[in-house]
């Protein structure tokens, strides 16, 4: 990952973007300036870096330092204040509609309905994305849900939805998966599977962008690192 | 695997109307409480109007529709509320789910609900008020159907929007309520006039105030409400 | 034809008023505020003393100098407030937004004027305060309705949110005004005549036109420092961050 950084570094070594690349299709994100304000407060600030397609970025900080802000950006759901957010080339606001369908997000909310069953909510998915009903079985098994595919969300324990919200990601194949604290909540043998399911989707060409706390097992899952405090990038 | 050619706009709709429908029907406790609800506050009005029978029923009509629209607020808060509990809305918005389909369907599911209501508490109200539907059951299900559909349009798009906001609950109804006035009084007069006989012919004129408010705030809708979720 | 004209001259003549307070410095609101004042003055001795007393309400009719005007600038508030989240939802900009938020907060000001001579002229008038007359009831209706639209842009922190709900809501209250009108009026009609210039007598022009121009300064007043206040407001709200982080606080 380049830190946008042509041109001077002002004070204490922080990146200033100053020229940066043309849009380019190879790179899966393009963040250029990039700013987003929640009341009186900054969650990101003057934020720019790109990500080539296909690689994988860990994206690390403290609570409160925008890092499900910036995988909400990225993921179109929200619009930056300023600044401009590219991705695959496209402008992710104007866009958004085009883009949907290539990115999946893992959100530390699940996006899953209580009261309907694991199976029910990844039909409904399958559905909306004009997929057949079938795959939702297969993709269920794999996510370790068999069992308790027709049991309502509401019974499951936290580790439980997360691997049904993965089993969403999965369905969807994106060219960019936005992960958020992937690992939390997750037991032992969760966390390996969840490695593996990582790993596939960089072997499988797709961007990942990966926001943990558990920096150790980011750093053997991506290539490329941004640190961010208090809204902006810092070298970790 | 096979790339997936994602559904029309009817499709969606069609697709989203039936998890609306079944998370209802999963929940089927709230809306029981709802039924209650409205049953309560039609037993207020009865009280505060007094035991003058003849006041009671002249009121019928309004009466049924307040009973309606009061519960309406808390079912159109609690169909928002189910999409924010875990973000499920933004799940579908990433799906992507047409924001068009989203708002049809969810003001559907809301307005066959109120309609459900409507036919629950109107047994009981002819019983209290001491009312008859003089003009048989396919007029007052006539008005039924679109009363409900006058609040449930407007209220969904209302909804969506204070339920993103603080202090929704009391946003909602201060929204809601004066934007609805028409349609009240359309829908109050039209059922009253099921109830009492219509000599002066007038039912038809309050039909037309009805349909025409359903066709200007469904279209609005469906205009507007994909600027509401995307802004 | 002259009626088409004279609209058309009225609204440049506003529209450019308008822009040139907000534009220019301060001390032209300041001149304008004056200005509104002389003309209020003069108007109320013209409407108090000068016009003669109505043939059949007497002295009680002469509220009509004031009534008329504050109706007229709420019409006019709410007018613009519906072309401003039209063009805003068309092409956001920061100034229409701040525009409907000042039309709208100046519109239920004058409104409530309105609404509050009205129903004290209506009581020696038909011997009520409140007599469901279609025109105040649906007035009545419309204030509560911008009252919600002003509650809702206090509700929301995010200033482009705030933007993009507020004129679906000025669009969807404005497109309720001729919905309501109707229905109010098939609910319960009382007729009214309609109060113009031009069915009174030439004193009672003088002093209409006299207070209708003091609002209308008034009313220019109002909405080019409640314009300025949002604006400052959206600008702190949408300046970008320092390149670098302030100073650990």
């Amino acid at each position: 990952m380049n830190l946008a950084q042509e041109g001077e570094t002002r004070q204490e070594g922080l990146p200033v973007a100053r020229a940066l690349p043309l849009s380019n299709v190879s790179n899966a994100l393009e963040c250029i300036d990039v700013s987003k304000r929640y009341g009186q407060r900054w969650a990101l600030a003057r934020l720019s870096f790109v990500l080539p397609a296909g690689a994988s970025l860990l994206l690390t900080g403290h609570n409160g330092s925008g890092k499900t802000t910036l995988l909400r950006l990225l993921a179109t759901l929200l619009r930056p204040t300023t600044g401009q957010l590219v991705l695959f080339g496209q402008n992710g606001v104007a866009q958004r509609a085009t883009l949907r369908p290539r990115i999946a997000l893992l959100g530390h909310t699940s996006f899953l309905y209580e009261d309907l069953t694991a199976r029910e909510n990844c039909v409904l998915l399958a559905r909306l994305l004009g997929r057949p009903a079938s795959e939702v079985d297969g993709l269920l098994d794999r996510a370790g849900l068999a069992q308790r595919a027709d049991q309502t969300v509401r019974t499951f324990s936290a580790g439980m939805k997360k691997r049904l919200a993965i089993a969403g990601l999965l369905l969807k194949q994106p060219s960019l998966a936005l992960l958020d604290e992937p690992f939390a909540a997750l037991d032992p043998a969760g966390i390996a599977e969840m490695e593996q399911h990582i790993r596939s989707l960089s072997r499988a060409g797709t961007t990942v962008v990966l926001a943990t706390h558990q920096v150790e097992h980011g750093q053997t899952l991506c290539t490329e690192r941004l640190h961010l405090s208090a809204g902006r990038a810092t070298q970790a | 695997m096979s790339a997936g050619r994602p559904p029309s706009l009817l499709g969606a709709t069609w697709v989203l109307v039936r998890k609306d429908l079944l998370l209802e029907w999963r929940t089927r406790a709230r809306a029981n409480a709802l039924v209650f609800f409205a049953l309560a506050t039609l037993l207020l009005f009865s009280f505060a109007l007094g035991p003058d029978t003849t006041i009671l029923r002249r009121a019928a009509g309004g009466t049924l529709w307040l009973a309606i629209l009061l519960a309406s607020v808390l079912a159109l808060g609690e169909s928002f509320r189910v999409e924010q509990e875990n973000a499920a809305l933004d799940g579908l918005r990433l799906a992507p789910a047409d924001a068009r389909a989203l708002f049809l369907a969810k003001s559907l599911a809301n307005a066959l609900l109120l309609m459900l209501l409507g036919a629950v508490i109107l047994p009981v109200l002819a019983a209290l008020a001491g009312v008859t539907l003089v003009q048989g059951p396919g007029p007052m299900a006539v008005v039924l159907v679109l009363g409900a559909l006058a609040i449930a349009g407007p209220g969904t798009l209302y909804a969506a929007i204070s339920s993103q906001a603080r202090a929704r609950d009391v946003l909602l109804p201060l929204l809601l309520f004066p934007l609805l006035i028409p349609a009240l009084v359309a829908a109050a007069k039209a059922t009253s006039l099921v109830f009492e006989g219509d000599p002066m012919l007038q039912f038809q004129s309050w039909l037309g105030l009805l349909a025409g408010f359903d066709l200007v705030y469904w279209s609005l809708g469906f205009v507007l409400f994909p600027r509401v979720l995307e802004d | 034809m002259t009626h088409a004209l004279f609209t058309v001259v009225g609204v440049a003549v506003v529209g450019g008023g308008l822009y040139a307070l907000v534009r220019g410095p301060a001390s032209w609101r300041a001149g304008v505020a004056v200005l509104a004042l002389v003309l209020l003055v003069s108007g109320a001795w013209y409407g108090l003393v000068q016009a003669p007393p109505d043939r059949e309400m007497g002295n009680v009719q002469r509220i009509m100098y004031v009534h008329v005007p504050a109706q007229w600038m709420a019409l006019m508030a709410v007018t613009l407030n519906f072309l401003c989240s039209v063009a805003y939802l068309f092409r956001p900009s920061w100034p229409k937004d701040a525009l409907a938020e000042a039309s709208a907060e100046v519109g239920l000001f004058f409104g409530a004027v309105g609404l509050v001579l009205g129903s004290i002229w209506g009581k020696p008038t038909w011997g009520v305060y409140w007599s469901w007359d279609p025109r105040l009831t649906s007035e009545a209706i419309l204030l509560v309705a911008y009252a919600g639209y002003l509650a809702l842009r206090r509700f929301i922190d995010d200033a482009e949110r705030r933007a993009v709900w507020s004129a679906v809501v000025g669009i969807i209250i404005a497109v309720d005004i001729p919905i309501i009108w109707f229905s109010v009026r098939w609910w319960r009609s009382l007729h009214q005549m309609q109060s113009s210039p031009s069915t009174v007598d030439p004193d009672m022009v003088r002093a209409l036109r006299w207070n209708a121009f003091a609002f209308l300064a008034l009313w220019l007043v109002f909405l080019s420092t409640r314009y300025l206040i949002a604006r400052a407001r959206t600008e702190r709200e949408m300046a970008p961050p320092p390149m670098v982080a302030e100073a650990a606080t």
